[in-house]
């Protein structure tokens, strides 16, 4: 992917004016659903909405413009696989958290963060970013008295 | 109480035994972390903001103080032992600093960045204590219509004025501006855009957005970019000592980057690291070895260092004066006075008086004591900067979910961050500014409050937007900010804006 050249229009700068469009539409429904009350003032809870639905609007219009005249920065390629590795950690901790605690949780996104930088392999990481995590969790909530989940292992801590 | 008594009386309390220990672990922490490569000042008070949740408000400031400068010290090494680009804050540090590494004076350098930005900070800080009874009555004198053409303007130089392309900028204040809708309305208590959840109903966190758009979505950037090249940690070689010359060529530099970065933070207007830029062409035009610049020159860390410095000290003006957060920085700043119910404004200063006043004492304190600590502690810095990407990014994430767990431990508010984050990875690849959206998120709801409140006044009559001179010249202003780079842009200077875009703060 690159910016494009003059004529061709770039493809990623027109998926964004359609994003920018469809936050224009999903504010505005969203504002249009909402329970009339009786209003006072002129100037109620829905004018801001309303307005800023239309001003993503013509932010849209005015990106769709630039992609087709190639407003947007040059761009080199960019790798993915590294970007999955790290989202993969965040979800991993999001569902980790709960049942397993702090520390096992953000110790599988330590890892799989380093993995996204090329640091490897897990079954070692993972035990250093559990330990790692678990002195973390010692620190905020213990010391710094931070309410944080506890699991299997922050029990094991006195 | 004239301000000179008031300062001392702040003084007093910052001198406190346990506040001089809240100030001494936040400078630490923020030197500590703003010296890692890719974390601005921005990231760093957010980062840091869990830390302070259970101290009492004075204590949370006074640490929060000396994390808001000590962020400000580790940049600056940062950039000249390491040749970061991307670091917006301290790029024309790197420009001549990284230079004078590499021939061996790295000492110097830090040295002069060091004492220039306690001179900057030092002058700058005193400047704040003497405007700020002045900005206080001004902005008594403001009705809310003048309050929405404040933030009228603050929006156009947050987004429209610097970087290189208004459109994307206004985008950015845009997505920011959407976010702040999300939550329930505060006059009528009706929910707005939060889709039936829950967690919705508090609106964004402002710090949530902060970390995911700076943390998370940098550290996704930076992995997804195929290396080029290891990136250099210049090792600090002979004395960190200064010459007689280094001294001889860096004190002016040192005043009149304070006089140039000052009144540009303290501006109601954006805290753009133009102050940065400024000092840099002024030195080089007023140098008497113009060749060196380029290859190290030594005024060109000075001046630079003490307006960054000084425009950093200058930002907390219209912050504590008038509640306007100015840049992404000052907006964090703003959620830490939040999260004790403190609104900054002018009547902050009326009913919680010993605090807003131990908070900029506290910040002379914060001063002295970096350049206590940082000369001698250079080595320990220098051996953060070596510290491996895959370990530092790793550790920066975990970190950053910590903050968010600590202040509301949800999945929804975690998945919030991991949107974000890739929201702030999208920003990124496409050439959006990240500081808008931060900045449209929590003044976004303040100018809609004023907006309402004024309208009410006037019984729904629009014409009190543009009825107080202040207003009428809050707006011309904006227009000009907004329609001067345009025409820049057209003339094809759009690279000197672009140059002056500042991402972090």
């Amino acid at each position: 992917m690159s910016g494009g050249a003059p004529g061709h229009p770039d493809r990623a700068g027109l998926v964004i004016a359609v994003l920018l469009a469809a936050v224009s539409v999903v504010i505005f429904v969203s504002t249009r659903s909402m329970p009339a009350t009786a209003q006072y003032a002129r100037v109620g809870p829905t004018t801001f909405p309303y307005a800023i639905a239309a001003g993503f609007a013509l932010l849209a219009i005015g990106t769709a413009v630039s992609a087709f005249r190639g407003g947007f920065p040059e761009r080199e390629p960019e790798r993915l696989a590294p970007i999955l590795w790290i989202v993969g950690g965040l979800v991993a901790q999001i569902l980790a958290l709960k049942p397993l605690g702090f520390s096992i949780a953000t110790g599988l996104l330590f890892a799989l963060t380093a993995r996204g930088f090329g640091r490897g392999p897990l079954w070692i990481t993972i035990p250093i970013g559990v330990v790692f995590s678990l002195f973390v969790w010692i620190l905020f909530a213990r010391v710094l008295q931070l309410s944080l989940p506890a699991g299997p292992l922050e029990r094991l801590v006195p | 109480m004239d301000t000179i008594g008031l300062l001392f009386h702040g003084l007093g309390l910052a001198m406190a035994p346990m506040n001089l220990l809240y100030a001494l672990v936040g400078v630490t922490l923020g030197t500590a972390v703003g010296v890692l490569p890719g974390i601005g000042p921005a990231l760093t008070v957010a980062l840091l903001l869990p830390v302070t949740y259970r101290l009492d408000p004075t204590g949370s400031l006074i640490m929060f103080a000396g994390i808001y400068y000590g962020g400000m010290y580790g940049g600056s090494t940062t950039s000249i032992l390491l040749n970061t680009p991307g670091e917006s804050a301290s790029i024309v540090t790197a420009l001549e600093g990284n230079k004078m590494a590499r021939k061996g004076r790295g000492g110097p350098a830090l040295a002069t960045a060091a004492i220039g930005s306690f001179v900057a900070g030092l002058i700058a800080t005193l400047g704040l204590a003497f405007i700020s009874p002045w900005m206080v009555k001004f902005a008594l004198s403001l009705g809310p219509a003048d309050y929405f053409a404040l933030m009228v303007l603050a929006f156009v130089t947050v987004s429209a004025a610097f970087g290189d392309s208004a459109l994307r900028g206004l985008t950015a204040l845009f997505i920011g501006l959407a976010l702040g809708l999300i939550g329930i309305d505060l006059q009528t208590g009706q929910a707005r855009l939060s889709f039936g959840i829950p967690d919705l109903l508090d609106g964004i966190e402002v710090t949530t957005l902060a970390v995911a758009l700076f943390a998370v979505g940098e550290a996704l950037k930076v992995a997804a970019t195929p290396p080029e090249g290891e990136e250099v940690v210049e090792p600090v070689k002979g004395s960190v000592w200064m010459t007689r010359e280094d001294w001889a060529r860096s004190w002016k530099p040192w005043l009149r980057g304070t006089a140039i970065g000052f009144p540009i933070g303290a501006m109601p207007a954006g805290g753009a690291e133009i102050g940065t830029f400024l000092s840099y062409s002024t030195e080089k035009a007023l140098a008497k070895h113009p060749e060196e610049f380029g290859n190290g020159a030594i005024e060109g860390v000075a001046g630079p260092e003490a307006a960054n410095n000084a425009s950093a000290a200058g930002t907390l003006v219209p912050l504590l004066t008038l509640g306007l957060p100015t840049s992404a920085t000052a907006a964090i700043m703003l959620a830490g006075f939040q999260q004790f119910g403190l609104q900054p404004g002018p009547l902050l200063f009326a009913t919680n008086a010993p605090l807003v006043w131990s908070l900029i004492a506290s910040l002379l304190v914060a001063n002295f004591m970096l350049i206590v600590l940082n000369l001698p502690l250079v080595g320990l810095w220098v051996r953060l900067l070596a510290i491996p990407k895959p370990w530092l990014y790793a550790g920066i994430l975990a970190f950053a979910t910590l903050g968010c767990i600590g202040a509301n431990p949800s999945p929804v508010e975690l998945a919030l961050l991991l949107a974000f984050g890739l929201l702030g990875y999208g920003l990124r690849r496409f050439g959006y500014p990240i500081a808008p959206v931060v900045v449209g998120l929590i003044l976004g709801p303040l100018a809609e409050q004023q907006l309402r409140r004024a309208l009410a006044i006037s019984q729904g009559d629009p014409s009190i937007l543009v009825h107080s001179p202040a207003a009428i010249i809050l707006y011309l202003i904006a227009a000009t900010a907004l329609l001067l780079p345009l025409v820049l842009r057209l003339r094809g200077k759009g690279a000197v804006l672009k140059a002056m875009q500042a991402d972090e703060d």
